[in-house]
């Protein structure tokens, strides 16, 4: 066991994964010198330039060419080095990536991981802070995980680059370097689809992904000590496909739910899980299905001040759930 | 002293024109360093500057008509900014993120240069999306039959992009009165040029698109200077778009968050900054007699006391309102007419 | 050009070759009027005709080997997915949407040509999305020391999209073995190209990419040949890609959606139908004794009655069931792709 932060988990995935498999390549902008955010640090020295590419700036050939490859005998993980510039990337992701298998009947596939940095909190401004999760989720024939932990990360990423369908693998920049974990050395790997119950509880059942997960632990920790409000917290990790499963094992357990995410609330993943709680655990409920997110503002701004008056927090998250718990 | 209109390579300014360039380089130099000072402090979370680019900037944005001609620049064009009208205040307050950031009102990252009154029109950070926006401006100002050029900016790593193509293409078919400025410093972030693209000169491709492209020095102001007054003036005339590729060198890291030793040696960086377009025109002024020494040195003493006084400024300035956070995300009354 | 026996030899082409070529130039032509006959019986909704382009696509595809080089071509490319080896049952499958369909078991729009072990991948309708994945087919196979080249089929309109750009600019870094053809018919459906673009000819952006660009006369079958197989060449022996540009001209509509008479004279389509690519061919094939009246009409009937018999069995076929349209949105073993 070693105890490592989340971007060098990431880093830990793929150059295990590149060493097991040669087909196995990574491609993006800056990515040769280690990535903005170092994730592919000592890459070319190990795997040289062909299987760590600088590409050029150009985010819609960047993923549209990594389709082409991996039709030909490639894995590639395309690397767009920031959510907010994925957009130009967004027509080769939802009628190529996510259709190709669809339209051929089967008969083609493109393995491919798109990873990119996510999430806001950390001064990035109205470019480096965005979520894109609630775009992808909404399209048949993606995957789309987030991820906000060091042990999930490895898990995750891993299972991404193995998974025969286009992944997009999305990595909360916050909780890049803010917490170490202890992983195990080794191969491991976490089902896509599979969420975890972060921490166990009895009166509500919080469900939420990403940052807001770290967020979410800390007002259950205050509701306990406080209040002795017993909260369940459940990480979804993978947004698309969603564990259904255990998230409404967990309400019909509590009675009562909490969705939390950073993104705007309107049209944002989280309303998918309300909507599917309202309507599949509606004789269990014992208050209403209440969600907690950004309100509907681009995020984020770059002011401090603006920015954490827009974004959920700790404090923001213990007040939901007292309100929740008082119903 | 030798009369200015004598001095071959003055391009037909005037002494006080030729001090004002080198003022607006004097200026953007020390804002930036000013900015980088303050984020090295704690006080801004992020810089971004443009030092060694000066002579591209001020040389481009010099022949335009601030107010009039529209400007759509990226985040390292302080020389830019501070040519057409900005001043070390404006960008001070965006810097510490001050509710009188006229930019954004501290909701945009610093040097996302933006304002109405001067036609510099609010960006964003992905590369080269707002290379359509100048397609656009130029078409209107056709459409309406005014006399209003568009002047974009990046890097070039920019050129790859499809909106840089887009755009272009545009222009060309649409023959618009749009000028493109290509900052050719020879790296995107860490990505040399030689992985960017497989030709020498990146002005070749305006050919592509039915309009002229140049390459320049892009440490020579005046040389910038002279190439730039041709594509406005071509522009004014109805004859449409330029390319204008500056070969430069950016003397400091990408940004604040970036560590260029990863990329570049110590070597290539101090050859440059043997070019430093700023000491090379300090030079030229001399030796052309437009100015002496104790001339200049009083330039640098203005201009540091104008950037202090506006740092001072700035620190004391109001931050803004957490509320407004949620305004403006639509516009709230009906468009006039 | 004019056909001599002496310019034949230079390609390297015997008669049978030509003749083959001329083939399926005929092939191609009969199974886009075939399209459109059944399409107006409302047997069909929906069809894109090649016909005019069959010397591009025939000369084009010609010089590939079938199976091992990858093909990312556009709706209008049916000489192409012909010269590969697709068959016209094949072909009026994806017409009629049948459930046996290689292209996409009815789910893909007529045209998109799709054959997994011909290396014909699937398209979609966007403008020029395939052009990126064809530079990612030649990165592969480049980096896997492969010799396979690959090969992007687009028209006029698709070079002014962010797409075209961004993959010539790639291929050209990374020297990839690929070639670009560009069907330059002079619509993007009805907008001219002196509206899509401010200069005449594409293959000028070329330099702009650092490697080479040729204008060719597109209905001319050799002449298209002997360009591509030059940059095939290249493209093989690592010298990179070759952008060519084929004029030509589109006889029909855009698709059977399009009514053309609203933005282009009759005048100015039977000026370009004088130049039929497949009639210029036929004459130049008499010219050189290769054809005769007689072998002539023997090779029209031939097509005639493959596409006879391929539209009765093929109507013949059972349509998917409802349900599949739930099947293949995942892979449900390990990946596809051969």
């Amino acid at each position: 066991m070693a105890e490592k932060n989340m971007v060098e988990a990431i880093h830990d995935a793929m150059f295990e994964e590149m060493k097991r498999d040669d087909r196995i390549i990574v491609m993006g902008e800056d990515v040769g010198e280690g990535g903005v955010f170092r994730a592919t640090d000592g890459f070319v020295a190990e795997f040289g330039e062909e299987r760590c590419m600088d590409t050029p700036l150009a985010e819609s050939c960047i993923v549209g060419a990594a389709i082409g490859a991996s039709l030909n005998g490639i894995i590639p993980i395309a690397e767009i080095q920031f959510a907010d510039f994925s957009h130009p990337a967004f027509d080769q992701l939802v009628s190529e990536a996510a259709r190709l298998h669809y339209r051929s009947n089967g008969t083609w596939s493109c393995p491919i991981v798109v990873r990119t940095p996510y999430g806001s909190g950390i001064h990035g401004g109205p470019y480096h802070s965005q979520s894109i999760e609630a775009f992808y989720a909404h399209v048949p024939g993606l995957k789309v995980i987030c991820v906000a932990s060091p042990y999930d990360a490895k898990g995750l990423l891993k299972s991404a680059i193995r998974d025969p369908n286009p992944v997009v693998f999305l990595e909360h920049k916050k909780a890049y370097r803010a917490f170490r974990q202890e992983i195990p050395d080794g191969d491991y790997t976490i089902p896509i689809g599979q969420a975890e119950t972060k921490r166990e509880g009895s009166d509500i059942s919080l469900i939420t992904y990403g940052m807001m997960t770290h967020h979410s632990l800390k007002a259950a920790e205050t509701l306990e000590q406080e209040d002795g409000t017993s909260v369940e917290v459940i990480d979804l990790r993978t947004v698309s496909p969603w564990d259904k499963e255990r998230v409404l094992g967990s309400v019909k357990k509590t009675g009562k739910a909490l969705i939390v995410y950073e993104d705007n609330i309107t049209g944002g993943f989280g309303a998918e899980v309300a909507a599917t709680i309202a309507q599949d655990a509606f004789d269990y409920l014992d208050g209403p299905v209440t969600r907690v997110a950004s309100p509907d503002v681009p995020i984020s701004p770059y002011s401090g001040i603006l920015e954490e008056y827009i974004l959920p927090n700790p404090e923001k998250i213990a007040e939901a759930i007292r309100k929740l718990a008082a119903y | 002293m030798v009369s200015v209109k004598e001095i071959t390579g003055a391009e037909g300014l005037s002494r006080d024109q030729l001090l004002d360039l080198y003022y607006k380089m004097l200026l953007a130099r020390t804002v930036g360093q000013r900015e980088r000072m303050l984020n090295r402090m704690g006080k801004g979370p992020f810089a971004v500057t443009g030092e060694g680019h000066e002579a591209l900037q001020v040389g481009t944005a010099y022949p335009l008509k601030p107010g009039h001609d529209w400007i759509v620049p990226y985040y390292r064009d302080i020389g830019v900014a501070l040519t057409i009208g900005q001043t070390p205040l404006d960008l001070l307050l965006a810097h510490l993120s001050r509710e009188g950031d006229i930019s954004s009102g501290g909701r945009n990252m610093p040097s996302h240069f933006s304002d109405p009154r001067l036609h510099i029109v609010s960006g964003s950070a992905p590369v080269a999306t707002h290379f359509p926006h100048a397609a656009g401006i130029a078409l209107a100002s056709k459409l309406r039959g005014l006399d209003e050029l568009s002047v974009c900016y990046t890097g070039d790593g920019g050129t790859s992009t499809g909106d840089c193509h887009e755009a272009m293409n545009f222009a060309g078919v649409h023959k618009l009165p749009v000028i493109f400025v290509i900052e050719n410093n020879q790296y995107a972030i860490s990505v040399h040029v030689r992985k960017q693209f497989a030709v020498e000169d990146i002005s070749i491709r305006a050919e592509g698109y039915g309009f002229p492209g140049v390459t320049v020095d892009g440490n020579d102001v005046l040389a910038v200077y002279a190439a730039m007054k041709e594509a406005v003036d071509r522009a004014r005339r109805g004859d449409g778009a330029t390319l204008i590729e500056g070969k430069t060198y950016r003397l400091v890291p990408h940004t604040s968050d970036d560590d260029d030793r990863r990329y570049r040696s110590r070597e290539e960086v101090e050859e440059w900054t043997g070019k430093d377009p700023l000491v090379r025109y300090r030079n030229w002024l001399k030796e052309n007699d437009v100015a002496d020494e104790a001339k200049l040195d009083s330039l640098h003493e203005h201009a540091a006391r104008e950037v202090d006084e506006a740092t001072e400024q700035a620190e004391k300035a109001p931050t803004p309102k957490p509320e407004s956070a949620l305004d403006h995300v639509l516009v709230e009354e009906r468009l006039a007419g | 050009m004019a056909i001599t026996k002496e310019a034949i030899k230079t390609f390297g082409l015997t008669e049978e070759q030509l003749l083959e070529m001329h083939y399926k130039m005929l092939l191609a032509r009969a199974v886009s009027v075939r399209q459109r006959v059944l399409q107006r019986m409302g047997k069909g909704p929906m069809t894109f005709s090649g016909e005019g382009h069959e010397a591009v696509q025939v000369g084009t595809a010609f010089a590939l080997r079938p199976g091992r080089d990858w093909v990312f071509g556009y709706y209008r490319d049916v000489a192409v997915a012909l010269t590969v080896g697709m068959t016209p049952v094949e072909i009026l499958r994806g017409f009629f949407a049948r459930r046996d369909d290689i292209s996409s078991g009815g789910r893909n729009m007529p045209s998109h040509f799709s054959h997994p072990d011909l290396r014909i991948v699937s398209g979609s309708a966007p403008i020029a999305t395939q052009i990126p994945h064809a530079v990612g087919a030649a990165l592969a196979a480049k980096l896997r020391k492969l010799d396979e080249i690959s090969v992007a089929y687009f028209g006029d309109g698709a070079t002014s999209t962010g797409d075209w750009h961004e993959s010539m600019n790639f291929a050209g870094v990374h020297k990839l073995p690929m070639v670009f053809v560009c069907e330059f018919n002079g619509y993007a459906i009805s907008v001219p190209w002196r509206k899509q673009a401010a200069i005449e000819n594409v293959a000028v952006r070329a330099a702009g990419y650092g490697f080479p660009g040729v204008t060719l006369n597109g209905n001319d079958v050799l002449e298209v040949y002997g360009a591509m197989t030059e940059a095939v060449q290249r493209a093989r022996s690592g010298e990179g890609p070759t952008l060519i540009e084929a004029k030509t001209y589109r006889l029909q509509p855009h698709s059977s959606d399009d009514d053309d008479r609203r933005y282009r004279t009759r005048e100015e389509v039977e000026q370009w139908a004088q130049k039929d690519p497949i009639v210029v061919f036929a004459m130049s094939l008499h010219e050189l004794g290769v054809l005769d009246d007689k072998s002539e009409q023997e090779l029209n009937d031939r097509v005639n009655r493959e596409v006879d018999e391929a539209t009765d069995k093929v109507e013949q076929e059972s349509t998917p069931e409802p349900e599949s349209a739930l099947r293949h949105v995942f892979v449900e073993g390990g990946a596809s792709n051969g």
